[in-house]
């Protein structure tokens, strides 16, 4: 039983990690090789020319730093509204709950490319336009309600009894929640931070469709230029790939124990 | 704790941002359905249900696209659960060196949809990529062709990004609920003489069912609307092979900008997810009874 996990282990890290491998072989591989050298495992020469056009000549930096501000500013609103919502789900019951959860949940439903016009009607409307605040608002609105559900699971978790405790030793039901139940819950919080920074990091159809500047394009859109506006440099966007691959999976790989922790705390019994 | 006003202002923010940006949008766009944009004139006008009767009448595409996403959503949503929990228990059960692996497990989930989508167009690709001599090398292709160009594989092409993407949602999930399970439980039934498969079949079964339907509930929904990986690899075709809803959707309102019937094709796609959603709903209430 022990041994017979290692071949399907190594079988889930072959099926990973061999796209992974293949996509940066092109980035390295010289254009001139990519086609005659295309189904050898390791190219006969190496270069990283693709990584040092993305990386200085290009507007990649740019792009990164637009990426990185639009991701972690949408993922720090998000958690904290959906802390608040996640709260207010968790502990009270009132009126109007549940078609509160289910149009959460219809919001899910609808396919995005149908409301991508109206939405652009509405950031006209506020002059958010073509620029990452009006981008921010709109990731914010998009991954607020799995994170409410997220968040809500996670108060479910954490034992009222002992917010109640510290209410009636004299906290205010504000310093129990900073005392108690936040700390309480703060994996739950690394893992709701987590999914949405990943989900913002990899959105392309909303920051395609509502942003034109180059100046304010993110990491996704950027690389879609290479499809659009120059006829396809494969290698440079397979270096641009990896490369945008790096800091979301560092984050990823420190936060997930988070991500593990916190869903066991709220164990999405509820 | 009932009140009437505290939980709506910790409400309101949230709300705000959805009612603006979700809701008004999502009411908008549905009202599309009932009239005809006119793209020469740039005009459009209201003609009620007429695009409805369409749909049901006429449309063999939109009858394909259906079958189609049956068959997207649920082969995509088999292999990324059942991969998922295997995952989740090897994880769960322990192993040398799981520290490092675990990090690297969960990869796929990180990276954007249309970079898993041009991967794997590459992977398939008989010049750039080296599945096709595999597939040979195997017995399943005669000669190395492109899967995605056959319109009877195409589909397991998407199927396979899809997959490669998914299972790390699952383990995520599943492993959360299975580190929730108290060790105990399994001692007693050690102690008692059950076997690792009645454990199993009997105890973590059944603990881990109400994460693995609300999962599967959710994700079956996101898979049914998720047109990204799709239109990057096949966009559809070849021959409509692989054209699921969400994607006829994206072609109808943004290659022949028919935006009116667009709609249709979505308040179709709604409805029926819908009514998918109530039924696991309900399931999920009635097992809680016995849970």
């Amino acid at each position: 039983m022990e041994r017979a996990k290692y071949p399907f282990i190594i079988g889930f890290l072959v099926f990973t990690l061999f796209p992974v491998f293949w996509m940066f072989k092109i980035s390295v591989t010289p254009d001139r090789l990519l086609y005659s050298e295309g189904i050898v495992a390791w190219p006969s020469q190496t270069t990283f020319d693709h990584y040092y056009a993305v990386l200085v000549e290009g507007s990649f930096p740019d792009y990164f730093m637009n990426s990185f501000i639009v991701s972690f500013t949408t993922a720090a609103l998000v958690t904290i509204l959906a802390s608040m919502a996640g709260y207010a789900l968790s502990r009270f019951h009132f009126k109007g709950k549940v078609a509160l959860l289910t149009i959460l949940l219809l919001t899910q439903m609808f396919p995005i490319v149908m409301i991508i016009a109206p939405i652009y009607n509405v950031l006209t409307f506020i002059n958010l336009v073509d620029s990452i605040s009006g981008l921010i608002l709109v990731y914010t609105a998009f991954n607020l309600p799995f994170a409410c559900f997220l968040m809500q699971s996670f108060f479910d978790g954490a034992p009222q009894e002992l917010e109640e405790a510290a209410m009636i030793d004299g906290c205010t039901r504000l310093q129990a929640m900073e005392k108690v139940t936040i700390p309480l819950c703060l994996p739950g919080i690394g893992a709701t931070l987590g999914f949405v920074f990943t989900a913002a990091w990899s959105e392309l159809l909303f920051a395609l469709m509502f942003i034109s500047r180059q100046s304010q394009m993110t990491f996704p859109a950027g690389i879609m230029n290479f499809v659009t506006k120059f006829s396809v440099d494969w290698g440079q966007m397979a270096a641009a790939m990896i490369l945008a691959l790096i800091p979301v999976c560092i984050f990823f790989a420190y936060i997930q124990k988070f991500i593990v922790q916190g869903l066991t705390a709220g164990a999405l019994k509820g | 704790m009932t009140n009437r006003v505290e939980p709506w202002l910790y409400l309101a923010p949230t709300l705000l941002f959805i009612f603006l940006l979700v809701l008004v949008p999502l009411v908008t766009g549905i009202s599309y359905a009932f009239f005809n944009f006119d793209l020469i004139s740039g005009t459009q006008e209201f003609v009620g249900f007429d695009q409805f009767v369409r749909i049901l009448s006429e449309d063999e595409v939109f009858t394909m696209s259906l079958v189609n996403t049956l068959f997207w959503t649920s082969t995509s949503l088999f292999f990324q659960f059942t991969l998922g929990l295997a995952l989740a228990l090897i994880l769960n059960s322990g192993f040398r060196g799981i520290k490092f692996i675990q990090p690297v497990l969960f990869v796929p989930w990180a990276v954007p949809s249309f970079l898993i989508g041009l991967m794997w167009v590459w992977m398939f690709n008989p010049v750039t990529g080296p599945l096709p001599y595999m597939f040979e090398g195997l017995g399943l292709m005669e000669t190395p062709e492109n899967l995605l160009s056959d319109p009877d594989l195409a589909m397991w092409g998407p199927i396979t990004a899809n997959v490669w993407f998914g299972i790390p949602f699952f383990t995520i999930m599943l492993l959360a609920a299975l580190r929730s399970i108290p060790n105990d439980i399994y001692e007693a039934a050690h102690m008692d003489g059950v076997s690792g498969l009645q454990a199993f079949r009997h105890i973590t079964l059944p603990l881990i069912a109400p994460t693995i339907i609300i999962t599967l509930m959710i994700r079956a929904i996101w898979i049914a609307n998720f047109a990204e990986i799709i239109i990057v690899m096949t966009n559809g075709g070849p021959a409509n092979s692989t054209q699921i809803v969400a994607t006829y959707i994206y072609d109808t309102a943004y290659q022949k900008m028919d935006f009116g019937y667009a709609s249709v094709i979505s308040i179709a796609l709604l409805s029926m997810l819908m009514i998918y959603g109530f039924t696991l709903g309900r399931i999920r209430q009635k097992m809680k009874v016995y849970i």
